[in-house]
């Protein structure tokens, strides 16, 4: 029933105060952190810092770790000499060493066949749940909150603040809606609609809030697809975006590996089915979409928030007003070579990459394996290269035959990471080549110094290898 | 963690909105185990004109005479006036060591993006939030050469050395606390670990799937 005296709250709402452990008078609180993903680049520092303070993990059960950044996609049969950059190497050694010291509650070292981008392994070994807080020293890591869960990114002093006391000084955000309703047309995706909100928004609309994404398209997303979406609520300037718990959550979550089994499923079930937000719960914003007005999007610029739909043409900076916003333009037409008003698809490309936090899970291969399926990569694109998210979706793709899809057509098929999405591993792009990518930033230099960046859809990105160019994959037969 | 009270610092403007942390730190710079050596490398792709890798000797390379930070005046610079959305992007922490270990100490801007404003005071570097119209104020007269600022914790203002303006800003009074003090955070926490364990004993009992 319907408490008379209690507002409605948001889904944030109740994440947030099933975990406040102590509230300061000026609501800096302590929050109690369930799960925390560690990975190689961001906890070295972390670790050290606990060792010289002399203090030791508050709950090393809390922890699951792999190490994705670093990690090559090419040469695993030479093992850890594989990683050729010195320096890399002792990153992920290090945190070998760390986790040998400190036991986790899984580690998937570099090599492991569960190994694989953290935000991708999580949920896949069910380690992440609805209604948990999670952590990790990333941003992405909004991507967990398709499952329900607070989850957003931290720096690495707060790395070692949550290894040392199971909390995160944390203040509360404030919540924002974003509501798109009605059905996506064909050929549209989770991406898609992620870019459209922030080509809306703005790569700052999300600044200090918390997004919740609602409405009838995003219900009838896969949890592949609402993963998606949350991991770029952080594009969106949201530290953590989040979906309900319904369904196809608990769907998804049967039976994996870490996910409670027998008569703990069923009283799990109880909790997990109250995550959403009530009917008159109040958001400080709301921003609505039309899920029928969303087309395939592609950026154009050097910000996510620099993104259009395929059907458009790159903006002219004289028809900005606003001389802050007309500089960024110019300075991003510049940096990306590409002159006012040329159509988007005649945008010619020298490399594709498949893969990332955002976008290297089973369903993502799918859509782009189903693109490319019987055609060959144009003669113009250099490289274009598949990068499944983990160890698992590498070997669902090969039980599936996508791995042979990609090959036939050319594309390369590699072994799981972060990979290109980065560039910190050996895969970047050289100075000046231009790429359609399906990973979240498009920032100068992301994917390689002097490199250029698009961000699109698998399918969207399996095109674009195909033609050469960018092209509507909803026109695609 | 350092303490920040008064600074009276020579002011650099770098006039771009939504600044990432890609663009603070590039990647290749993260391969470190160290929280120490990132300075040399901050703003790397604007500030150089090579490709910059670990373990290249700084001093030799190429600069670019076009960046804001290479220009002679602004040597020394301890306040970085900056744009909307400072910080976007990645929460690498490296940003703001990047920024510290160059020798900056507080970052002034119209907005910073979340994670990288709580990095920042997590090593005591002080972000402050002026409004659009200060901030413009204050990127006219940086125009003027040795131009500085004064910024005051304590009171929570910004500055001209003459007294002619003089701005105020707001920030969280523990955070603020915590910088006037240098506190460790993590020692403060500690002093709640009755309170944590009580939390988590109970947390156990309720859902104990979360803790397997």
């Amino acid at each position: 029933m319907h408490s008379q005296n209690r507002m409605g709250r948001t889904l944030y709402d109740k994440l947030w105060d099933s975990h406040v452990v102590h509230a300061d008078a000026d609501g800096a609180a302590l929050l109690y952190i369930d799960r925390h993903l560690v990975h190689e680049v961001t906890s070295p520092q972390a670790f050290e810092g606990l060792k010289l303070a002399g203090r030791k993990p508050w709950r090393m059960s809390s922890v699951v770790a792999t190490a994705d950044h670093n990690t090559p996609t090419t040469g695993w049969e030479r093992g850890i000499a594989g990683i050729e950059d010195p320096t890399s190497r002792l990153q992920v050694e290090t945190l070998d060493a760390n986790m040998k010291e400190h036991r986790a509650k899984a580690y998937f070292p570099f090599l492991d066949k569960r190994q694989g981008i953290v935000h991708v392994i999580g949920p896949e070994q069910g380690a992440t749940l609805p209604g948990m807080t999670v952590v990790c020293g990333d941003s992405h890591t909004s991507t967990h909150g398709a499952f329900g869960c607070l989850a957003h990114g931290i720096g690495t002093s707060e790395v070692e603040h949550v290894l040392a006391t199971q909390c995160l000084v944390a203040k509360k955000m404030k919540n924002m809606r974003v509501l798109v309703e009605g059905a996506l047309g064909r050929g549209v995706t989770a991406k898609d609609v992620a870019l459209a909100v922030i080509g809306r928004v703005g790569t700052a609309g999300g600044t200090g809030c918390a997004i919740e994404f609602a409405g009838s398209a995003i219900r009838g997303l896969s949890l592949e697809g609402r993963m998606t979406l949350c991991n770029m609520a952080i594009e969106a300037g949201a530290r953590a975006g989040m979906v309900a718990v319904d369904d196809t959550t608990i769907q998804y979550l049967k039976g994996r590996p870490f996910s409670p089994a027998g008569p703990e499923w069923e009283q799990a079930l109880i909790t997990w089915r109250m995550l959403r937000s009530d009917p008159d719960a109040k958001f400080d914003r709301e921003v609505r979409l039309g899920a029928q007005d969303i087309a395939p999007q592609v950026t154009w610029g050097t910000s996510p928030e620099m993104v259009l739909p395929v059907e458009a043409s790159v903006p002219d900076p004289d028809q900005e007003k606003d001389p802050t916003r007309r500089e960024g333009m110019e300075r991003a037409l510049a940096y990306m070579g590409l002159k006012p008003r040329t159509p988007i698809q005649d945008i010619r490309l020298d490399k594709v990459f498949i893969g990332s936090c955002t976008n290297s899970r089973i369903e993502d291969l799918r859509a782009a394996a189903a693109v490319a399926k019987g055609r060959k990569v144009a003669a113009n694109v250099r490289l274009a290269m598949v990068v499944p998210g983990s160890g698992l979706v590498k070997a669902q793709a090969e039980k599936e035959g996508l791995d042979k899809v990609f090959r036939a057509s050319g594309f390369e098929w590699r072994e799981p990471g972060c990979s290109m999405c980065l560039a910190m591993n050996a895969d970047r792009l050289e100075p000046g080549e231009r790429c359609a990518s399906t990973s979240n930033r498009n920032f100068e230099g992301r994917q390689g110094t002097g490199g250029r960046t698009h961000l699109v859809s698998p399918a969207m990105a399996a095109a674009a290898a195909i033609a050469g160019h960018f092209v509507d994959v909803r026109s695609w037969r | 963690m350092e303490k920040f009270t008064v600074l009276n610092g020579l002011v650099a403007p770098l006039d771009r909105a939504n600044v990432d942390t890609d663009a603070v730190i590039p990647k290749q710079f993260l391969t470190s185990i160290k929280r120490t050596g990132y300075g040399e490398n901050l703003f790397d792709a604007w500030r150089y004109l090579d490709a910059g890798r670990p373990g290249m000797d700084n001093a030799k390379r190429p600069l670019n005479p076009d960046f804001v930070l290479n220009q002679p005046r602004y040597k020394g610079a301890e306040i970085l006036l900056a744009r909307k959305n400072f910080g976007c992007g990645s929460s690498r922490e490296h940003a703001p060591w990047a920024l510290q270990q160059y020798g900056f100490k507080c970052l002034i801007a119209p907005s910073f993006a979340d994670i990288f404003y709580e990095n920042c005071f997590k090593n005591g570097l002080l972000p402050v939030v002026l409004t659009q119209a200060e901030v413009d104020g204050l990127f006219y007269d940086s125009a003027l050469p040795g131009f500085r600022l004064v910024v005051d914790l304590e009171r929570q203002t910004v500055s001209t050395t003459d007294g002619s303006k003089r701005h105020r800003f707001e920030v969280d009074p523990s955070r603020r606390h915590s910088l006037l003090n240098g506190l460790d955070e993590i020692g403060a926490t500690l002093r709640h670990a009755d309170k944590i364990r009580a939390f988590e004993a109970r947390r156990r009992d309720q859902f104990p799937w979360l803790f397997r």
